[in-house]
């Protein structure tokens, strides 16, 4: 198992998760977030004075998956979330140790 | 302003028996003595209104937006509270030394004898309208003309010394000014046209906003903290209820319900629209979008540089003092600001006093005959525009001088500035123990 995690474009939200259902990935938590990468924020402009926001609004997937789909689901996120414009976010993949549902007691596999 | 009415009591009248006041009134005009007319006082009453409006809310909501959200409260209750005291005072001795006689000194000042509304009756006339409702619509320009001033010391200035300085202010700037202008001063004798206040109110309260913002100096984190407004669309509906008033401003100098009334809110409109256009298509092209401060700034630009014209030009005219403004303004809150660095917080010289300085002059200029009997020097009468310079370099002057000086007194009576962990800690909670949200 996989913990896939993806900061985004918000706008790319709806599209990502179509991608990643129609991979057969069951479920996913999102998040909104702010952060910054090489597009370092951006600038807001009042009466000719500038002020820098530093902190950019993104979103945040958090996918666990099965092996066999880690290559496909990260395809599948950087083909949906593209733009090709910087702050196009980035990609993190982990091992997870183990997984539990709660409602069941089912592990690993079967519990994603 | 009113004074003009007297001069087109005539007219006026005439005016008023066109629009159903009834063809006898109007034969016995030449030689009747002034009459209350309802039409008038009306439409007085209803621009009284407007005015205050302005102020409350629109001024304290304009402001209210483009501070940081910990400061407020701190300039929404500036703006109340000068309404306040505004009032008092204009009704203890500010109508009388701004609108009274001044005997030997009536040139510069008026006198006492309207203190405490003395000899202000059900049955007293000024022109047309009851005495009443005349001191009640210029009390509401001694409001808004103080409160315009707080915008350049945001963020910083102690309460009580803020209240001790406008008090103050009111008495020893704004009463002569409107009285030099507007009370047969030695302005009004030279021939200054300044029909709603682009000298008493707009320069007046730019060049001593400018004088607070150096006296005071800048805010904490000046150029390096973000300042950004907290809330735009406060901003908005706060520059949108100013234009809904600047209706009554403007259209309410005429003092009466007639043409001139009706012209003055037509360049009223043009002028605010096309500076507000002017201004975000320059900043569009400068800064590469156009924003909402931008456009509501450049409207506001627009009306305050018509309001000295707005009894005395064509439509066309409007258009260019419109146009003119919303560059000027543009220049005086960016550039100027950058170029001589003090920090103007939301730019009441570079709006007002920039803004008042375009419309005075161009007063000068775009003056037509066809509107009133005042000729500018587009129609020959280059004269006009040396008698306006006139009277706005003795404008900046005494509103300089007496402003700096009485900042200094009220430094030395209680210190202008609140203290550092006041500042960074909000004026809100500090000075009124209440915050937003």
């Amino acid at each position: 198992m996989k913990m896939i995690m993806a900061v985004i474009k918000p706008f790319k939200l709806d599209e990502t998760r179509e991608a990643l259902t129609a991979l057969g990935i069951e479920g996913m938590t999102v998040s909104e977030v702010k952060g910054f990468g090489r597009q370092k924020g951006q600038a807001e402009i009042y009466r000719g004075a500038e002020y820098a926001v530093s902190f950019l609004p993104k979103v945040k997937i958090e996918a666990v998956v099965r092996d066999d789909l880690v290559d496909a689901a990260v395809g599948a996120i950087r083909k949906s979330a593209l733009t090709g414009k910087i702050g196009d976010g980035k990609i993190f993949v982990w091992d997870i140790g183990q997984a539990v549902r709660i409602r069941t007691g089912e592990t690993d596999r079967d519990a994603l | 302003m009113i004074n003009s009415v007297s001069r087109l009591f005539p007219l006026l009248l005439a005016v008023a028996a066109c629009a159903g006041a009834g063809e006898a009134f109007a034969q016995a005009a030449p030689a009747a003595p002034p009459k209350l007319d309802t039409g008038d006082t009306a439409w007085m009453l209803t621009s009284t209104a407007l005015v205050l409006l302005m102020t409350i809310p629109g001024l304290a909501l304009f402001y209210g937006g483009m501070v940081r959200k910990k400061n407020v409260l701190a300039i929404s209750m500036q703006c109340f509270a000068i309404a306040c005291l505004a009032t008092v005072l204009w009704m203890a001795v500010g109508y009388s030394l701004a609108f009274g006689d001044g005997g030997s000194l009536n040139a510069y000042i008026g006198g006492l004898s309207k203190a405490f509304f003395a000899g202000v009756g059900k049955d007293t006339l000024k022109g047309t309208i009851p005495e009443s409702v005349f001191a009640m619509f210029q009390l509401t320009f001694a409001i808004i003309t103080p409160a315009l001033i707080v915008g350049a010391f945001a963020d910083r200035m102690k309460f009580s010394a803020m209240l001790l300085f406008m008090g103050a202010w009111g008495l020893v700037v704004y009463a002569p000014v409107a009285h030099w202008v507007w009370g047969d001063g030695f302005l009004a004798k030279a021939g200054v046209l300044d029909f709603a206040g682009g000298t008493v109110v707009h320069i007046n309260a730019g060049i001593a906003g400018l004088m607070a913002a150096i006296v005071l100096g800048k805010r904490k984190g000046y150029g390096s903290e973000n300042m950004a407004p907290h809330n735009m669309v406060l901003s908005l509906i706060g520059a949108s209820l100013l234009w809904v008033g600047w209706f009554g401003f403007n259209a309410g100098s005429a003092g009466a319900a007639n043409g001139q009334a009706g012209m003055a809110m037509a360049v009223t409109q043009i002028a605010a629209a096309a500076a507000a256009l002017t201004w975000m298509f320059v900043e569009w092209m400068a800064r590469g979008k156009p924003s909402v401060l931008g456009i509501v700034s450049g409207a506001v630009a627009g009306l305050v540089a018509i309001t000295p014209a707005s009894g005395f030009v064509t439509p066309m005219g409007a258009l260019a003092i419109g146009f003119i403004a919303g560059i000027a303004c543009y220049w005086g809150a960016t550039g100027l600001k950058k170029m001589l660095g003090y920090d103007d917080s939301l730019d009441v010289f570079g709006i007002h006093g920039v803004g008042g300085l375009v419309g005075a002059i161009l007063t000068g200029v775009f003056a037509s005959k066809s509107v009133s009997d005042a000729a500018g020097l587009l129609e020959g009468n280059a004269g006009q525009v040396l008698v306006q310079v006139w009277g706005v370099v003795g404008t900046i002057v005494w509103s300089a001088v007496a402003s700096y000086v009485l900042l200094k007194i009220v430094d030395a009576v209680v210190g202008l500035r609140v203290d550092e962990e006041t500042e960074v800690g909000g004026l809100d909670l500090a000075l009124h123990g209440e915050t937003v949200h």
